[in-house]
């Protein structure tokens, strides 16, 4: 029955509002920015050339590497630990893991980058009640510079990292660790050397997908680095709307996409993208 | 019931996570409450004079509108377009499903900022036929949050497509049921609550984009999250804490009515 002529036209008519909405309204205009990129101010690929050896372009590009490592790194243990309380905790415990996962997931990035400029500035929760018991006298700087733009981020970023951990830790064979603590081994082994290794495809993609995230980022950067930490993201908003240069901004957007793609065609030949979800 | 249960250091990891993730939403708080016209914690009196403002002052206001607005047409557009596409790859398993499906998820996966600046080459390039509809008008962030919304509205519909029984479909159309009439009777009354899911998380998602909406605006079309970034980078606003306090306890409320209909429908 598949495949018959009024079938397919069915299909191709069900379908097609969203695929031309997505060709005018996305892919052609991606199109335009490559474009800007090769033509603008010059035609030619000058402005790639310019990523190579433009030595702010160059200081971005790795400050942005080395943020999104840290981020990873520090979400996706914090989200470990708050995951397998969620999924393999008593029921009281489940409901607040829950809560607390779930709450900040659904809150705005401006609201929760505002929270963090609440309790981090000069004149912020913490710096005042430090100096109100005379811990210190002038407020230390914990925004406007790398730690804050780390600190938001992870918190934007740990709710993100906790959905593919809690898949794997979810559907793994409890058989396999009831032998290990039969078999004698302690808890901290067990958790080592079998829990550890059998949610490795949850670590794997829940790494991923923070650090790909982490890549493009825009606002909590923008807002707790003060513009003193600017990544990649950012710096493409610079060079459309301050210092317009257009081409620059549409190159290194072109190597954005490229890089990201890169990295989630890796992804893919280790996990399966159902093993996300 | 798992028989592995988390031992006293992740209880402790956990716990300390878990403040991580509450404290920046709980700072806020005493922040609204400051008499002060700059960001500070309150020294003794309280005022409820920035929660005032938020009511008072018609830039707030307006843009509440503006973003329930564009919210709601984003949402529309973007459930429709995601619904028939849906019905589309559900009904007719074409064949280049994979392919179709993974170019409808692109402005989920490629970086924000790309979005944001391919959306801005679109909106501009309108602009220069239309004045109405382009750079910083609603029409053209409704259009502009409708592409970044509808990857999230398929993936819902289409999730909870899969969970229905193919053969109830298969039933009414061995009966003589036009394709029209398999979708609107039997499909869509099944994926009822993927569908308003999917409406309502577009709504949100528009409610609160602003990676997009920075690139594509300027003085026109102020949506609520723009106005919070304008108080944001300049000099803080302290009638962001008291909206941000509004809009943490509707969160809180909505996620707590959630979980209380999705005991009830688990109980039926």
């Amino acid at each position: 029955m598949r495949g018959t002529l009024s079938d397919r036209m069915g299909a191709a008519l069900l379908m097609a509002p969203l695929l031309l909405f997505l060709v005018l309204a996305y892919a052609w205009p991606f199109l335009g920015v490559v474009k800007w990129s090769v033509t603008l101010p010059t035609p030619g690929l000058g402005q790639y050339g310019a990523l190579a050896t433009d030595a702010l372009v160059q200081s971005v590009f790795i400050r942005t590497l080395r943020i999104a490592l840290i981020v990873t790194m520090v979400s996706v243990a914090a989200a470990y630990a708050i995951t397998m309380v969620w999924v393999r905790g008593s029921p009281a415990q489940r409901i607040i893991a829950e809560f607390c996962i779930l709450v900040p997931f659904w809150i705005s990035v401006l609201t929760r980058a505002f929270g963090w400029v609440a309790l981090l500035s000069n004149r912020g929760l913490i710096n005042t009640w430090l100096q109100s018991i005379g811990f210190i006298s002038e407020p230390l700087a914990l925004v406007r510079n790398e730690f804050g733009v780390i600190v938001g981020m992870t918190h934007f970023l740990i709710p993100f990292a906790v959905f593919p951990l809690a898949s794997a830790m979810r559907s793994l064979d409890e058989r396999v660790l009831l032998a290990a603590r039969g078999l004698g081994s302690s808890r901290m082994r067990t958790f080592w050397t079998v829990f550890v290794p059998i949610t490795r495809s949850g670590i794997i993609g829940s790494a991923m997908i923070v650090f790909v995230f982490s890549l493009g980022f825009f606002v909590t950067p923008a807002i707790l680095g003060g513009g003193r930490s600017v990544m990649i993201a950012e710096l493409i908003y610079l060079r459309i709307f301050q210092s317009p240069d257009w081409g620059l901004g549409a190159a290194i957007s072109v190597v954005l996409v490229l890089f990201v793609g890169a990295l989630m065609a890796l992804l893919f030949r280790h996990v399966r993208p159902k093993q996300l979800i | 019931m798992p028989t592995y249960r988390p031992g006293p250091v992740s209880l402790i990891l956990a716990v300390l996570v878990a403040l991580f993730l509450l404290l920046p939403l709980l700072a806020v708080i005493p922040v609204s409450l400051t008499p002060s016209r700059m960001l500070a914690m309150p020294t003794g009196e309280l005022s409820l004079r920035h929660y005032r403002s938020l009511i008072e002052d018609p830039r707030w206001l307006d843009a509440i509108l503006l973003s329930i607005r564009i919210g709601i047409v984003s949402s529309v557009v973007s459930t429709v377009l995601a619904l028939c596409f849906s019905l589309g790859v559900w009904m007719f398993q074409p064949r280049f499903t994979a392919a179709l499906v993974g170019f409808v998820l692109l402005p989920m996966v490629v970086p924000p900022v790309v979005s944001a600046i391919t959306l801005y080459f679109l909106l501009t390039s309108i602009s220069g036929v239309s004045s109405f509809f382009g750079y910083d008008t609603w029409l053209g962030v409704a259009m502009a949050h409708s592409v970044m919304t509808v990857p999230f509205a398929t993936v819902l519909i289409l999730v909870s497509l899969s969970q229905l029984d193919r053969r109830i479909d298969l039933a009414a159309r061995g009966l003589g049921a036009s394709v029209w009439e398999r979708a609107t009777r039997i499909i869509m009354p099944n994926i009822k609550f993927g569908i308003v899911t999917a409406a309502l998380l577009s709504f949100v998602l528009s409610w609160e984009e602003i990676g997009v909406t920075l690139f594509i605006t300027s003085v026109n079309a102020i949506t609520l999250p723009r106005l919070m970034w304008m108080g944001l980078r300049d000099n803080i606003d302290p009638a962001i804490a008291a909206l941000s306090v509004i809009l943490i306890i509707i969160t809180v409320l909505v996620l707590a009515a959630r979980s209380v209909v999705v005991k009830m429908r688990g109980g039926q």
